[in-house]
C-alpha cells in the first residue's frame, strides 16, 4: 500500500479499499522499519497523526465532502511551525520549543485533512545542501546510505523517496527542494515566490524563502502545490491574484509547439558526465513530444551564487537575531549575576552551528556600514540582472531547462570541510530563487557511472507554474512508458518491505 | 565657574535639531493586530508577530499608514510615491526581533516646515522649523529592573519584560538643524513642540499625552562662539517628556556646554537625560563610537506607494493649521496677544471656539472658560473638559445674563450647579430657585429702606458724591439677596436721590 502514489493512495481511501488510519498506521510501521538507519525524521507525532486519521474516516463515513487529499500521510519539513509539536528548524537553540500556532501552510494541509505524520530533519535554519548541518545528525539518502540525500530539506526528501510518506512539505531558498529531490529520484517543486504563504516558515533568507511540494510523481505533487498555494494577509508579500491551475496542467501533458529553452551557463563543463547525458536525453525525449529545442543565454547567472551568498547571510544575520534567549528555546549561562548580553552571547555560541555562524558573520559583514554597497548593493543589482536575463529568456521560450545539480548524491562528508564546493552544488538552482519564479525537479534517470538518481530542472516564470506541471508531466509519462514505470520504482528495499 | 544664560547667549550661539517620537491611537499594533490600549496587565497585548516567535511576519497596519501621510501634510512635507521599511539591527532585550522595523533612507515624507511665533523683545517674531522627515516606526517593549538602588539595569538583581508597547505604531518627526534662534532657542523648541502637539490632535491621529509618553521629544543642542560656522559638537537629552521639561532641558544643556568650552574643555557626544526634579541632565551611553545598525530593506514587507489622487483627498480634508487658526480666531473676536496666550497655554481655545459657535459673546466665553470654569477645574485637579459643564451650558448662562434673567454673581451660581451635575443652566435655575429680582417696586422699596436707614450716605449721594452710591447699592443687594440686577438697582437709586445716571 505504501509505495502507491498519493492519486492512487487517494482513490483506495474514495472506494473505501483502505481507511485513512489503516494507511496511516502502514507509514508509522515503515518509518519504524527503516527511519533507524535514514533518519528523515526529528519527530514522530503517531498520536496526532492517527487522531486525524481518523477524525477524516469518521468525516468520510458520515459522507462528508472531503478534499483529495483528505487522510493522505505527509512529512513536515521542521521549518514549519505546527502548534504544540516540536519544532527545531535543525539548531539546538530551538530544542524543546513548541510553537503556540500553526503557519498558514499548516493550517491549509490540516484543513485539507492531511495526516501530518511527523516533523523532518533538515540543515540547521535550512542553510546547507546536504542535510549534514542538522544540530540531530544527519539523514541518509536512500538510494545509498553512505551518502547525502542532500539539502536543506534532506529530511522531507527521504521520506518519500524511502516510502516512509508519499507527500512531503520542504522549503528552498537556494535549490533545498529541488536539489533533494533530484538526489533522492523524486518531484520537487519550488513555487513562485508570493504563491505559498511564508507565515510561520522559519526565515533563513527572507526574500529567497518559498515552501513546497515533494511527491513522487508530478501530478502527486500538484495535488499538494494546490493546497499550499493561496493568497494570505499574513504575509506582506503574499500574491493576492488568480492562481495556475497545477494540478490540470499536471494531468494535460502535451508540449506540442512549445518553445523549451536550455540554458547555456547551466550545462557542460563542471557537470557529471552521467547528469549531461540523461538531461540530453530528456531534452530528445521532450523534442520526440513535439516541443522546439532552442538555447539560451544568460551571461549574469555566473555571478548568481556570489549574489546569494550576499544576499542569503545578510537577511539571515538579522532573521536570526531573535534568536537570543528571552523569550523561548534554548538559555545558556544565566547564573547569577549574568548580564542578559553575557546570557544572549552564550546561547548563541551554543546553539549554533558552525554553517549558521559562518552565514551570520558573512552577513553582518555584508551589511555594515563601509561595505553594504560593494557587497549587499552589488549583489542586488546582480539580482536585477539575473531578473532581466530570464525577462529575455522567457521571450523566446515557454519554460527553460537545465540539470538540477551537476552531480549525484556525494558521500557523508564528502564536502563537509569544503563549503565552496557544497556551495556550487546550488549554481543551477539559485537563479530561480534570485529572480522569484519557479522551478521543478523531476528524476530523469540514473547515472551510468553511479546509478544514482539525476534531477531534470524545468523553471517557468512566476505565476505559471502550471508550465512546470504540464511539461514535467509530459517528460516523466514519456520516461516512464520508456522505464517500465517511475524511477523510484528502481530504489533499494531497504530492510522493510515495500 | 558658573556662567548666566545672558553670558550663555552673548558668548554662543545655540543649534538645536529635534526628534519628536509620536505614538498613533490606530487600534491595533503597527504590524499586528494586538491591541494598543494603554496600562493592560503586562504581555496581555501580544501575539506571535510582536514577540518575534519563529515564522512570524509583520504586516503594515494601512491605518498608520493614512495617519503618517496626514501629519506629513499637516508640516508641508513632500509624501514619498515609494517608500520602504528598513530594518534597524541591534540586539536589545525588550526588542523581540532585535531589530526594529523602521525607515531609513527612504522616509515617507520628507521637506516640511513648521512656523511658530514667538513673543520676543521686539514683540511677536515668527520662526520657521525645518523638518528633514517624518517617518514610521515601532515601539520597543518596557525593561522592568527589580531590585538594586535605582531602578536602573545596572546592579538590578533581574529584569522583568513587558512587550504590550512592543509594535505600537510611532511616527518620528525629525527636524534640520535649526540655527538663528539664539536666546530665545529654548521657547522657540517648546513653541514648536506644542505646536505639533496642537497640529497632531487637531489631526486625530494620537493622544499626544506628554506624560503618558505618546508624545515626547529628544532635544540636539550644540554651540558655536558667536560668529562662527563651525556647529560645535552636540548632545542628545532623550524622552524629554514636557513642554515646560523641553525649555528647561535646553536652557540647562547650553549652560553645560557653555560652562565645558570656557574651561577648555570638550563637548562629548553623548546621549544624556533629563531629570525633572533638578532641570539638569546626566549622562547615559556615550555615542563617540557610532553604532552600526545595519540598517537594510525589510524584505518582508513590500514598498509603500500610496496613491496620489488618495494622497490629495487626504490633503483637502486636512483641518485648519492651528496657527492660521488662531491667527483667526484673534482678529475674529479681537483678543489682545497676552489673553491669546494665556487661551492656548489653559488649552481652551476650542471649547471657547465652540461656545462662541453656540451663539456666546467672545469676550463672555472666554471670560467663563478661562476664569471661573478655570478656577474649580483647578481646584477639583481636573481639566475644564472633563467637567460636566458643556459649551452649550455656557452660551446658555451667557444668554441669560445678557437676556437680564442672570446677574453674574447669580450666573456664577448656575455654574456651580451645571458642575455638580444638578442638570442644565435653565434646570439648575428652576430647581434652586435663582431669579433675578427685576420688579422696580420691590428695587425702589429696598432703596427707601436703605436711604432711610443711611440718612447720612444719601445725602452725600444728593450733593452730589456719586462715589458713595456704592456703599448704599450694595447694601439694596444685600436686601435683596444679590437677586436684583446691580445695573438697574444703580440707575434706579441715583434717579431716587436726583443725580444724573451715566
Ligand atoms: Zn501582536
Amino acid at each position: 500500500m505504501i509505495n502507491q502514489t498519493a492519486a492512487a493512495m487517494s482513490e483506495a481511501l474514495v472506494k473505501g479499499e483502505v481507511t485513512s488510519t489503516q494507511l496511516t498506521q502502514a507509514h508509522l510501521d515503515r518509518i519504524s522499519d527503516v527511519d533507524t538507519s535514514v533518519k528523515a525524521f526529528l519527530h514522530v507525532d503517531a498520536e496526532g497523526a492517527l487522531a486525524q486519521a481518523a477524525r477524516v474516516d469518521a468525516d468520510r463515513s458520515s459522507g462528508k465532502k472531503l478534499h483529495p487529499l483528505a487522510g493522505i500521510p505527509l512529512a513536515l519539513k521542521d521549518v514549519l511551525t505546527q502548534d504544540g509539536i516540536p519544532t527545531t528548524a535543525g539548531s539546538k537553540i530551538l530544542q524543546g520549543w513548541k510553537p503556540q500556532y500553526d503557519s498558514t501552510v499548516v493550517s491549509k494541509i490540516k484543513e485539507a485533512g492531511i495526516v501530518i505524520l511527523g516533523k523532518t530533519n533538515m540543515d540547521e535554519f535550512a542553510m546547507g545542501s546536504s542535510t549534514e548541518n542538522s544540530a540531530y545528525g544527519p539523514t541518509f539518502n536512500p538510494w545509498d546510505l553512505s551518502r547525502t540525500p542532500g539539502g536543506s530539506s534532506g529530511g522531507s526528501a527521504a521520506a518519500v523517496s524511502a516510502f516512509e510518506a508519499p507527500l512531503a512539505i520542504g522549503s528552498d531558498t537556494g535549490g533545498s527542494i529541488r536539489q533533494p529531490a533530484a538526489l533522492t529520484g523524486i518531484v520537487g517543486v519550488r513555487p513562485t515566490y508570493g504563491a505559498v504563504s511564508r507565515y510561520g516558515l522559519i526565515a533563513y533568507s527572507s526574500s529567497l524563502d518559498q515552501a513546497g511540494p515533494f511527491g513522487r510523481t508530478v501530478l502527486d505533487t500538484a495535488l499538494l502545490h494546490d493546497v499550499m498555494a493561496g493568497h494570505d494577509p499574513k504575509d506582506a508579500t503574499s500574491i493576492n491574484g488568480k492562481f495556475p491551475d497545477v494540478v490540470s496542467a499536471a494531468q494535460k501533458r502535451d508540449v506540442k509547439g512549445l518553445k523549451i529553452g536550455v540554458i547555456k551557463q547551466l550545462q557542460g563543463e563542471g557537470y557529471q558526465k552521467g547528469v549531461q547525458a540523461r538531461f540530453d536525453e530528456s531534452l530528445q525525449v521532450l523534442a520526440s513530444l513535439g516541443a522546439e529545442i532552442i538555447e539560451v543565454d544568460c551571461p549574469s547567472f555566473e555571478y548568481a551564487l556570489a549574489a546569494y551568498y550576499l544576499i542569503a547571510p545578510s537577511e539571515c544575520s538579522s532573521n536570526l537575531a531573535r534568536f537570543d534567549a528571552m523569550r523561548y528555546g534554548l538559555r545558556v549561562g544565566d547564573s547569577d549575576g549574568a548580564s542578559a548580553e553575557a546570557v544572549m552571547s552564550a546561547t548563541r555560541n551554543a546553539g549554533f552551528g558552525h554553517e549558521v555562524k559562518r552565514r551570520i558573520i558573512l552577513g553582518a559583514y555584508a551589511l555594515s556600514s563601509g561595505y553594504y554597497d560593494a557587497y549587499y548593493g552589488s549583489a542586488q543589482k546582480i539580482r536585477t540582472l539575473i531578473i532581466q536575463d530570464y525577462a529575455k529568456a522567457f521571450a523566446q521560450a515557454d519554460v527553460l531547462v537545465s540539470p538540477t545539480a551537476p552531480t549525484t548524491a556525494f558521500k557523508i562528508g564528502e564536502k563537509s570541510n569544503d563549503p565552496i564546493a557544497m556551495y556550487l552544488g546550488d549554481v543551477a538552482t539559485i537563479p530561480v530563487n534570485l529572480a522569484g519564479i519557479c522551478g521543478m525537479s523531476l528524476p530523469a534517470g540514473l547515472a551510468d557511472e553511479d546509478g544514482l538518481p539525476v534531477g531534470f530542472q524545468i523553471m517557468a516564470p512566476a505565476m505559471c507554474d502550471d508550465r512546470l506541471y504540464n511539461v514535467g508531466g509530459a517528460l516523466e509519462a514519456a520516461l516512464a512508458s520508456q522505464w517500465g514505470g517511475h524511477l523510484i520504482s528502481k530504489a533499494p528495499a531497504l530492510g522493510g518491505s515495500k | 565657574m558658573a556662567i548666566s544664560y545672558d553670558e550663555v547667549v552673548a558668548k554662543y550661539d545655540p543649534v538645536l535639531g529635534l526628534e519628536v517620537h509620536v505614538e498613533l491611537n490606530t487600534e491595533s499594533k503597527m504590524f499586528c493586530s494586538c491591541s494598543t490600549v494603554f496600562g493592560g496587565e503586562p504581555n496581555t497585548q501580544t501575539c506571535p508577530v510582536c514577540l518575534a516567535l519563529p515564522g512570524a511576519l509583520p504586516v503594515v497596519n494601512a491605518r498608520a499608514i493614512e495617519s503618517t501621510i496626514k501629519i506629513g501634510l499637516a508640516l508641508n512635507c513632500q509624501i514619498a510615491p515609494y517608500s520602504r521599511f528598513a530594518r534597524k539591527n541591534y540586539f536589545y532585550p525588550d526588542m523581540p526581533k532585535n531589530f526594529q522595523i523602521s525607515q531609513y533612507d527612504e522616509p515617507i515624507c520628507f521637506d516640511g516646515y513648521v512656523d511658530v511665533e514667538i513673543d520676543t523683545d521686539e514683540g511677536l517674531k515668527e520662526f520657521r522649523i525645518e523638518v528633514e522627515r517624518v517617518h514610521m516606526e515601532e515601539d520597543t517593549g518596557k525593561s522592568l529592573h527589580v531590585g538594586g538602588a535605582t531602578g536602573r539595569i545596572h546592579g538590578a538583581d533581574y529584569s522583568l519584560l513587558d512587550y504590550n508597547r512592543a509594535g505600537i505604531p510611532l511616527v518620528e518627526i525629525v527636524t534640520k538643524i535649526v540655527p538663528g534662534t539664539g536666546k530665545y532657542a529654548p521657547e522657540v523648541a517648546r513653541a514648536y513642540v506644542a505646536e505639533l502637539r496642537d497640529i497632531l490632535r487637531g489631526l486625530g491621529v494620537s493622544d499626544v499625552k506628554m506624560e503618558q509618553g505618546s508624545l515626547r521629544c529628544d532635544a540636539n543642542v550644540s554651540l558655536k562662539p558667536m560668529g562662527s560656522d563651525v556647529l560645535g559638537t552636540r548632545s542628545e537629552t532623550k524622552n524629554v517628556n514636557s513642554l515646560r521639561s523641553v525649555e528647561r532641558a535646553i536652557r540647562g544643556e547650553m549652560i553645560r556646554h557653555a560652562e565645558l568650552l570656557d574651561a577648555g574643555a570638550k563637548v562629548k557626544q553623548e546621549t544624556r537625560h533629563f531629570q525633572e526634579d533638578t532641570g539638569l541632565t546626566r549622562s547615559g551611553r556615550s555615542k563617540e563610537q557610532a553604532e552600526d545598525y545595519r540598517y537594510f530593506p525589510e524584505p518582508d514587507l513590500v514598498p509603500v506607494a500610496p496613491d496620489a489622487a488618495w494622497i490629495e483627498e487626504l490633503r483637502k480634508a486636512l483641518p485648519e493649521r492651528p496657527s492660521l487658526r488662531r491667527k483667526r480666531l484673534k482678529q475674529e473676536w479681537n483678543v489682545p496677544d497676552k489673553e491669546m496666550a494665556a487661551m492656548v497655554n489653559a488649552d481652551v481655545l476650542d471649547i471657547v471656539e465652540a461656545t462662541v459657535v453656540l451663539g456666546a459673546d467672545p469676550t463672555k466665553a472666554r471670560s467663563w472658560w478661562l476664569g471661573e470654569i478655570s478656577r474649580i477645574a483647578n481646584d477639583k485637579e481636573v481639566s475644564v473638559t472633563e467637567l460636566a459643564i458643556t459649551p452649550a451650558d455656557v452660551a446658555e448662562i451667557v444668554a441669560l445674563v445678557n437676556k437680564g434673567e442672570l446677574t453674574d454673581k447669580l450666573a456664577r451660581q448656575v455654574v456651580e450647579g451645571v458642575v455638580a451635575g444638578e442638570g442644565t443652566p435653565a434646570e439648575v435655575v428652576a430647581k434652586r430657585g435663582i431669579k433675578v429680582v427685576n420688579d422696580d417696586g420691590a428695587l425702589m422699596a429696598a432703596i427707601e429702606k436703605v436711604c432711610s436707614e443711611q440718612p447720612d450716605t444719601a445725602q452725600k449721594v444728593r450733593d452730589g458724591h456719586i462715589p458713595a452710591a456704592g456703599a448704599l447699592i450694595g447694601a439694596v443687594m444685600k436686601e435683596t439677596k444679590g437677586q436684583a440686577d446691580a445695573a438697574r438697582v444703580r440707575e434706579l437709586l441715583l434717579g431716587h436721590l436726583g443725580q444724573p445716571v451715566n
